[in-house]
C-alpha cells in the first residue's frame, strides 16, 4: 500500500528578475538620466533578444532561486498539505509538479494520472454556457467527453445551476461561477491529484460543502493528494501530514498539528515591541506610494485582555497622498479576522498627507476586548474609501495574556472578541 | 503503476507524439470552442465569413482587371482566377494571425494546465478552414454563375489543401512561440499579412512575372500554393509551373521543420515567460 508515488529529489528552479537600481529609487532627476537609462536598459534587452534570452524590465538582472534542492516523497494513497508564506515556493513547486514549468536542477517521478487544479475554472469562457463550459473545463483538466457525459447530471446537481445551464456563464453570479467550476473539478478521478488554494472563494457553505467532497475523494478514492493552502484548519481537517516549505527549501515534515504548529509559531512573524514590516513579503506590490514601515506596542509586551493598550504605525509615503487611512486586524491563528481598527472608521476622518516622508499613527484602545490567546496581526492603508495601497497580511503577531479584570472562565482556545453588554433575564415562574 | 512521468530539465519526453494523440479530445473542444465563439454577439454571424472574401474579390477584380488590364490564366474570367487565389491565401493568412496570437489568448490555459502546446496553434488553424470551406461554396456558385465546368485536376484540390495548411502551420509556430517571449510580433504579424498579400499572385497571375525571376519568385512558399489551387480548380486554363512548385514545397517543408522545432525547444519556458 505504501509505494511511493510522487518522488521528488533535489528540485531547484530559478527564474530571471529585474528591478529598478538602486540609483533608480531616486526620481529621475533630469532628461539626460531619463535618456541614458532609456538607452542602457534597449542596449540590453536587445542582446537579450539576439541571444534569445527573456526580456526583463528594469536596470538590473539577477537570478532568483524560487527553489533549491527540495526531496521528499509522498506515498500511494496519502493526503499532504503544503504550507508556507507567499512567496516561499509552494506555487512554482505545484507548477513542476503539474509540469506545467520545468525545473532548473533535480527530477521527479510521479506514478500514475495526474490531475492539478491550481485555480477553479481554467479556460471558462465567458461567451459560453453553463453546459457547454462543463465539456470545456472537463476537456481541459483532462477528462474525456465520455467521462463528462457520465457525470453530468451529478456535476450539475453539486454545483446547484440546473436553471443557468444554457445561459452563457458571463451572466452568472461569481457564486454561481464558482460552484460550477469546483464542481467538475471535484468530479475528476485522477490517480494523483495537485489542488492549489481553490476552497478560498465561494460562500461559506459552498467552502464546507467543497471541504467534505475532498475528504470523501480523499478517503475512498485511495487518491493521492497534495493540497497547498493558507487554510491552516482546512490543512488539520484534510491532510494527516503536512510539508513546510519556505524560502524555497524543505523546513519541515511530518504529522500536521505538529508541523503546522511550529510553522505558526516559528514563521517569521515576530512577536516583539517593535516589528520592523518594510521588507515583510506582500502578496502584491503593484502600488509603491506608501508602504507600511514599522508596528510598535508602545504599551509595551506583554499585551493584556481588558486594559488599554497603545499600537503606532510607521508608514513612508513617497508622493503626497488623499484622504489616507490605516486599519489594523487582529486574527485567529487559523486565519480568522476576528476584530479590525480602522482610523476612518469613528468619524469618516482621512487626512491627506501633504509630503514625502515617514510619517506615523498610533491607536489606543481603552479596553483590549480580545480573549486571551495567540493572535497574527495585519497592517494596511488606503486612500479614500476602497484603494487599497499597501497590505501586510500576518506581518506581526501578538499573544494575549489574561488581565485583572477577565474572568476565569475564559479557556484559552477560541473565546474571540469579549465586549460588556447588558441582559434582561426573564424567567417561568414556579 | 502503468502511468510514469519522469520531469527533469531539458527533457524531451520519448511519448511526446503520443501524448498529443492522447489529448485529442481538448483539441477537439478547444477547436469547437473557438468556432463557437467565433461569432457570438455579432448580429449577421457566419455571414462575415461570406461578406469579407467576397468583397475583396470585386475590389481585386476592379483593380487588377479593369484597372491595371492585367492578364488572366486562359480564358478563365478574372474574377474566378481571382478568388482561385484567394481561396488559400485567406485560409493561410487567417491561419497565420490567429496562430500566431493563439498562445498569449491562451495565457491563461498555458499557465495553469499541462497539455502539449501544439494543440493551441493547431486548434486555432481549423477555424481558419472552416472559412475556408464557406469560402469553397462561394467558389461553386461563382462557377455557376460562369458556367464554368472544372475538370479533373479538382480532385487533387485536397491535396493542395494539405499543402495550404501546412504552409501556414510551420512560420505559425515559429512566430507563435518567439511571441510569447517578444510581444513585438504582435505588431509585426498584420504588416506580414498585408505584405504578403501584395507579393503573392492572388490579385493578379503568377504567369504576369518575367521568366527569368519566376523561379526566384516561387520561393514565396505562398505561390506554389496558390498557383496549384488555380490549376485544380481553373482546368485547363492554368498552368502549373513544375520547378517552381518543387521550390515552394521545399520551402514550406522547411518553415515547418522549423517552426515545428523552434516550437519544441521553447516550449516548456511558455508558462514562465507569458
Amino acid at each position: 500500500m505504501n509505494d511511493t508515488v510522487i518522488s521528488v529529489e533535489n528540485l531547484s528552479k530559478s527564474y530571471r528578475v529585474g528591478h529598478l537600481s538602486a540609483r533608480g529609487h531616486r526620481n529621475y532627476a533630469t532628461l539626460r538620466d531619463v535618456i541614458a537609462r532609456g538607452v542602457r536598459n534597449f542596449a540590453r534587452q536587445g542582446t537579450d533578444m539576439l541571444r534569445g534570452r527573456q526580456i526583463v524590465q528594469g536596470d538590473e538582472v539577477e537570478e532568483f532561486w524560487a527553489l533549491k534542492e527540495v526531496s521528499f516523497e509522498v506515498g500511494q494513497g496519502e493526503v499532504v498539505g503544503i504550507i508556507g508564506r507567499n512567496g516561499a515556493g509552494k506555487s512554482t513547486l505545484l507548477k513542476i509538479l503539474s509540469r506545467i514549468t520545468e525545473p532548473t536542477k533535480g527530477r521527479v517521478l510521479l506514478r500514475g494520472r495526474v490531475a492539478s487544479l491550481l485555480e477553479v475554472g481554467t479556460g471558462f469562457h465567458p461567451e459560453l454556457t453553463g453546459r457547454e463550459n462543463i465539456f470545456l473545463n472537463g476537456a481541459i483538466l483532462g477528462m474525456t467527453q465520455r467521462e463528462i457525459r457520465g457525470k453530468f447530471d451529478e456535476i450539475v446537481a453539486f454545483a446547484e445551476v440546473e436553471k443557468f445551464l444554457d445561459t452563457p456563464v458571463k451572466r452568472y453570479s461569481s457564486g454561481m461561477y464558482v460552484r460550477l467550476a469546483f464542481a467538475v473539478a471535484a468530479h475528476l478521478e485522477p490517480e494523483i491529484l495537485i489542488i492549489d488554494e481553490v476552497l478560498a472563494v465561494g460562500d461559506a457553505e459552498f467552502q464546507k460543502k467543497c471541504l467534505g467532497k475532498m475528504d470523501e475523494v480523499s478517503r475512498k478514492g485511495g487518491r493521492t493528494v497534495l493540497f497547498v493552502s493558507h487554510n491552516v484548519g482546512a490543512l488539520k481537517i484534510l491532510c494527516p501530514t503536512t510539508i513546510w516549505i519556505d524560502r524555497g527549501s524543505v523546513r519541515g515534515r511530518g504529522d500536521s498539528n505538529a508541523v503546522i504548529n511550529e510553522y505558526l509559531t516559528q514563521s517569521e512573524v515576530s512577536q516583539a515591541r517593535f516589528i520592523h514590516l518594510e521588507s515583510f513579503g506582500r502578496q502584491q506590490s503593484n502600488e509603491s506610494r506608501v508602504r507600511i514601515v514599522s508596528l510598535e506596542w508602545l504599551c509595551g509586551l506583554p499585551v493584556r485582555h481588558g486594559e488599554p493598550i497603545q499600537v503606532r504605525v510607521r508608514f513612508r509615503a513617497q508622493s503626497p497622498l488623499q484622504e489616507f487611512s490605516v486599519g489594523i486586524g487582529f486574527s485567529s491563528l487559523e486565519g480568522v479576522r476576528l476584530l479590525t481598527y480602522e482610523t476612518d472608521f469613528s468619524d469618516g476622518f482621512r487626512p491627506n498627507i501633504p509630503s514625502p516622508g515617514e510619517h506615523s499613527v498610533e491607536l489606543r484602545i481603552d479596553s483590549l476586548p480580545l480573549a486571551p490567546d495567540m493572535y497574527t496581526i495585519d497592517l494596511g492603508c488606503r486612500s479614500g474609501e476602497f484603494h487599497g495601497l499597501d497590505y501586510v497580511s500576518s506581518g506581526a503577531r501578538v499573544e494575549i495574556i489574561s488581565g485583572q479584570t477577565t474572568p476565569g472562565n475564559i479557556v484559552r482556545k477560541g473565546a474571540g472578541v469579549r465586549l460588556p453588554s447588558r441582559y434582561i433575564w426573564e424567567f417561568a415562574k414556579p | 503503476m502503468q502511468h510514469l512521468i519522469i520531469i527533469e530539465h531539458g527533457r524531451h519526453e520519448r511519448n511526446y507524439w503520443r501524448d498529443l494523440w492522447r489529448y485529442r479530445e481538448l483539441f477537439q473542444v478547444l477547436a469547437w470552442r473557438d468556432l463557437a465563439v467565433r461569432y457570438k454577439q455579432t448580429v449577421i454571424g457566419v455571414a462575415w465569413a461570406l461578406i469579407r472574401p467576397f468583397l475583396t474579390m470585386i475590389v481585386f477584380t476592379v483593380i487588377f482587371s479593369r484597372i491595371a488590364h492585367l492578364p488572366s490564366d486562359g480564358s478563365a474570367p478574372y474574377a474566378l482566377m481571382v478568388f482561385a487565389g484567394m481561396l488559400p491565401w485567406t485560409f493561410f493568412s487567417t491561419g497565420l494571425s490567429e496562430a500566431s496570437n493563439s498562445l498569449i489568448n491562451n495565457a491563461n490555459l498555458i499557465s495553469k494546465v499541462y497539455f502539449p502546446r501544439l494543440i493551441v496553434p493547431i486548434a486555432t488553424v481549423v477555424v481558419a478552414f472552416v472559412d475556408f470551406l464557406i469560402s469553397f461554396g462561394i467558389m461553386i456558385l461563382m462557377m455557376i454563375w460562369y458556367r464554368f465546368l472544372p475538370d479533373w485536376h479538382i480532385f487533387l484540390l485536397p491535396i493542395f489543401v494539405v499543402v495550404a495548411f501546412l504552409t501556414s502551420i510551420g512560420p505559425s509556430l515559429w512566430i507563435t512561440a518567439l511571441n510569447v517571449k517578444y510581444r513585438d510580433f504582435r505588431f509585426l504579424i498584420p504588416f506580414i499579412v498585408q505584405f504578403g498579400l501584395y507579393v503573392s499572385p492572388v490579385g493578379f497571375s503568377s504567369s504576369v512575372v518575367p521568366p527569368e525571376w519566376r523561379l526566384i519568385y516561387f520561393l514565396n512558399p505562398m505561390v506554389g500554393v496558390i498557383d496549384g489551387f488555380r490549376w485544380c480548380l481553373l482546368g485547363g486554363q492554368s498552368e502549373l509551373y513544375m520547378p517552381g512548385l518543387v521550390v515552394s514545397l521545399c520551402v514550406a517543408a522547411f518553415f515547418l521543420w522549423f517552426g515545428i522545432r523552434r516550437f519544441r525547444a521553447t516550449e516548456k519556458s511558455f508558462a514562465d515567460l507569458i
